[in-house]
């Protein structure tokens, strides 16, 4: 196995494509995909995510072909595909509830659609056989698939659809039925097949940890349209709105009006104090802005920058966690590694602060 | 806002697929054809005549005293006998599920609720007769009683009950299991006697069910042609009358409005119950019990109940055993020994028998099959595909249940005899085998489709997308995937759609032809004329047939079934 990566990544460009479904109860139609426009190079690993009913789903069925666009197009590899029935394109899908033909063993599972594409029988067994090593299946060909672990089943879902060899790899929250720690297992596993195998995928979840820890790109839905798009730590260390910085992660808003301007950094006028926030983007003084900082970005001590009441404080391992009011505002903040620290307790005073560079400005 | 190009390229889609395309097509074509056109005819028919649109010919049925009289001994008899059935199918129910009974007492239920599926039609008309008629070996030897007249109101009321009880009994035994038992135990936790737990809990979460149960009977009495033939006497019903204003009276524009006002009825009937109660039933009883249920052991109730009902069961199953019994007698009624087998030589050797079960049998055989897998189709297109035409398609196969069998005879002979239209088109299907095929198939459809579509809609919808993903076409999809995960369903479809079109009479009496000797044509006539030993000989050699092939079906499906092993580990 000196050349396991595949021969024909190929690229998809969604062209402004929308979904209109009918509302049961209303009768009335609404945008489920709105004019979503996306360029995803061959080869890389790119994530669908949004709370449930945000269209991911249907984006990712649109490309497979079992949903049909109402507006827009869809190239694959170049070549638009609306017009192409599921069987007719290069995607294979891993389904959530992984879909495996219950009256096949593993073998023939995996065989099926080498099988349709009129493989030769020796060279379907090498390939089996290549793949099922792959995901570390290697033995089980025999089994009936209501013999395997669900993690077993996971892999051999994902077996079936690498090895015809797909132009791209659909994955539809194929984790969602697994246990933790399986997840977390799988999700690397995932990430480790495809980073061999060269192959583009898309992939779609509701977890945003599954989504960080795994993509190339992350593309933040909403309520049927792209709320962000961007690498992870993009992502989590830039949101646009207070929805994706929200969704992604835990993390705090704080309010106020910009004071002054310059050198790459913005002063913030806030209720209690002022604090400094790195930024691009220049503010007329007086302006409104949201302060965007994450938990673990904040520090408590007797001295900082904002004071504040403690409100909670809950030992959780590795880490205490913290809420504290700041003026009106809950802060949050996650106290790493808390063994040598002071503990501050519910009722206490502190003061509160953290590096420009991990704020963000909104 | 309005839909895009979605539609469009669905149907592009459709379009690349034409094997699909052409599935679909031939289905549209088949259920208009053979289903909604022989309907619209005889509404057509019935209005429009040779003086253009008019109500004549309803007036003029409307005019007979005698077809008035049919509607309401129709509903009358449909009332009572939906009423009882209901009643014993809930005692026996309850008494399955509720009641700590003996093992031997649950066998006599399982014979008693399969043996209506097996049997020919008419068995417990010609049997009542031989027990409780003129020369019943009841009425006149047991109780010396020589005037009992069974025929008639009575007659047709009993007989109908013992055919349909075991029908609402397997219906409400479901619901009843579905019950939570928490819910009684709660009721009985805050004081409450068996009796008040009946009255105010399971009864009010059933009463949907038993109106389910109720309309279902009433339908399947109205429907009813072969008892009200052979045990109605002069007490006709609606089907009997509409069979006799074409055979009798000639009247065939008569019979078909005759028979709009029948469809019409039933249809109405199942509207209710399809679109009202049924989901009413399902919106009571949707939680699965969440344990088993601790059984009544107390013998006070134990004892009466499980006495009542096996002595009704016994009684039903003596009832279905006196019709090969009877056929051993040299002389019903009047010389009981030394038993015989010349009424089965006879059947072969002077009633051209053979030619009769050879007809019946590779007909229903023919049938079969083509039956089984359209019903499939129609299922795997309903539940896992979607199209245009796909609500017609359900509708019209689904709507087929609601049509009893005289009606569609009647479509039949008005539609085809002449043509398509009265206009020659088609005429050469008439009074050929293959329409007779084709009636089997459409009466057995409704009931394929309807446990296709159960069983289908079990299995998750992702496993045939991917086997499409894969590269599969819709015909790999559906033999690769589909068909082999229903094969039990497929299998007992199969058997079903057999034995339905081996007993079936009501619309094929309507329609056979002196070319094809069919045998529950042959027992209505021997019953009729009065000659029970030949015509018990007859049923008894169906009801063998029947029976062996669902014990062979029961044995298929253990050794090939896919089902069960995968059924297993989960």
């Amino acid at each position: 196995m000196a050349d396991k990566r595949v021969k024909n990544p190929k690229g998809v460009k969604l062209d402004h494509i929308s979904k209109i479904y009918q509302d049961p109860k209303t009768g009335k139609d609404f945008y489920a995909v709105h004019d979503v426009a996306l360029d995803i190079a061959p080869g890389s690993f790119v994530t669908l995510l949004g709370p449930s009913g945000c269209g991911k789903t249907t984006t990712l069925r649109m490309i497979a072909g079992f949903e049909s666009p109402d507006e827009g197009e869809i190239y694959l590899g170049g070549e638009p595909i609306n017009a192409l029935t599921p069987n007719k394109r290069d995607t294979a899908m891993v389904f959530q509830s992984y879909a495996l033909f219950p009256h096949y063993n593993v073998f023939d599972n995996v065989a099926y659609g080498l099988r349709l594409r009129k493989v030769p029988k020796d060279e379907i067994k090498r390939r089996v056989k290549d793949i099922l090593a792959l995901v570390e299946l290697s033995g089980m060909e025999a089994r009936m698939t209501n013999q395997l672990s669900g993690g077993q089943q996971q892999r051999v879902a994902l077996a079936r659809a690498l090895v015809v060899e797909p132009g791209v790899l659909l994955f539809d929250e194929p984790l969602s039925n697994l246990d933790a720690k399986l997840r977390v297992q799988m999700r690397t596993e995932i990430r480790r097949i495809q980073q061999a195998l060269g192959i583009t995928a898309i992939y779609v979840t509701h977890d945003q940890s599954e989504a960080m820890s795994i993509s190339d790109q992350i593309i933040l839905m909403k309520s049927g349209v792209i709320a962000q798009m961007g690498s992870p730590t993009e992502i989590y260390y830039h949101p646009v709105s207070e929805f994706v910085a929200d969704f992604i992660g835990e993390c705090n808003f704080l309010k106020g009006k910009a004071a002054s301007c310059g050198n790459g950094q913005v002063a913030v006028q806030l209720p209690t104090g002022t604090v400094a926030v790195e930024t691009e983007k220049s503010y007329a003084s007086g302006a409104d802005c949201e302060i965007v900082v994450r938990p673990e970005a904040i520090r408590i001590a007797d001295e900082g920058m904002l004071p504040c009441k403690v409100e909670l404080s809950c030992f959780m391992g590795s880490y205490q966690n913290y809420h504290v009011r700041v003026g009106d505002t809950l802060v949050k903040i996650t106290d790493n590694c808390p063994v040598n620290k002071k503990i501050y307790k519910v009722g206490d005073q502190a003061f509160i602060s953290f590096d420009p560079a991990c704020a963000h400005l909104l | 806002m309005a839909k895009g190009q979605s539609a469009q390229l669905d149907r592009k889609k459709l379009l690349a697929d034409p094997i699909m395309m052409t599935t679909i097509v031939l289905l549209i074509t088949f259920l208009t054809l053979f289903i909604l056109y022989p309907l619209a005819i005889l509404l057509v028919d019935s209005l429009y005549g040779s003086n253009g649109f008019s109500f004549a010919t309803f007036k003029r049925v409307f005019d007979l005293w005698t077809f008035r009289r049919a509607i309401t001994n129709t509903l009358k008899v449909g009332f009572v006998v939906g009423i009882l059935s209901t009643l014993i199918g809930l005692l026996f129910a309850y008494v399955e599920v509720y009641v700590k009974m003996r093992k031997v007492v649950g066998g006599l239920f399982k014979v008693v609720s399969m043996l209506p599926v097996v049997s020919p039609p008419f068995v417990l008309s010609l049997s009542m007769i031989m027990l409780f008629g003129r020369s019943g070996l009841i009425t006149r030897f047991l109780l010396g009683i020589y005037d009992n007249d069974i025929y008639g109101y009575w007659g047709i009321v009993i007989v109908q009950t013992l055919t349909f009880f075991p029908v609402c009994y397997m219906m409400l035994k479901g619901l009843l299991k579905n019950i939570d038992p928490s819910m009684e135990e709660a009721s009985r936790d805050m004081g409450a006697s068996r009796w008040k737990v009946f009255t105010t809990v399971t009864f009010p979460l059933l009463l949907p069910g038993l109106g389910n149960a109720f309309l279902v009977t009433f339908i399947e009495s109205i429907a009813d042609f072969a008892n009200p033939m052979i045990i109605g006497g002069s007490y006709d019903t609606l089907a009997t009358t509409i069979y006799l204003q074409i055979t009798g009276a000639m009247d065939k524009e008569g019979a078909a409005a005759m028979a709009v006002v029948l469809l019409c009825i039933t249809l109405a009937m199942f509207a209710v119950q399809k679109y009202y109660l049924e989901r009413k039933t399902a919106a009571t009883l949707t939680g699965k019990a969440s344990r088993a249920r601790m059984l009544i052991e107390d013998k006070s109730v134990t004892i009466p109940l499980t006495v009542l009902c096996s002595l009704a069961a016994i009684f039903v199953i003596m009832m279905y055993l006196c019709v090969p019994i009877g056929a051993l007698f040299p002389t019903w009624g009047y010389r009981f020994t030394p038993l015989t087998f010349k009424w089965f030589e006879q059947v072969f050797t002077r009633y051209r028998g053979l030619q009769a079960f050879r007809d019946s049998f590779v007909l229903s055989l023919i049938a079969a099959p083509i039956t089984a897998l359209l019903s499939m189709i129609i299922s795997y297109l309903v539940v896992k595909r979607k199209f245009k035409a796909k609500g017609f398609i359900e509708a019209v196969s689904i709507l087929a249940m609601a049509v009893p069998g005289t009606v569609l005879g009647v479509g039949y002979i008005r539609g085809f005899a002449n043509g398509l239209f009265h206009t020659g088109i088609l005429s050469g299907l008439y009074g050929t085998g293959l329409i007779l095929i084709i009636v089997f198939v459409v009466r057995s459809l409704p009931t394929g489709t309807r446990s296709g579509i159960s069983a289908l809609r079990q299995i998750d919808k992702s496993i045939e997308e991917s086997a499409y993903d894969m590269g599969a076409n819709s015909l790999k999809v559906f033999t690769s995937v589909t068909l082999p995960l229903i094969k039990d369903s497929f299998l007992s479809g199969l058997v079903t759609a057999f034995v339905r079109s081996i007993t079936a009479i009501s619309a094929i009496i309507l329609l056979v032809t002196p070319s094809y000797l069919l045998i529950t044509v042959q027992i209505n006539e021997f019953a009729e004329k009065g000659a029970f030993s030949i015509a018990c000989a007859f049923a008894t050699i169906l009801i063998a047939i029947t029976y062996g092939s669902v014990l062979l079906m029961n044995l298929i499906i253990k050794f090939f079934g896919t089902s069960r092993k995968i059924k297993e580990g989960k």
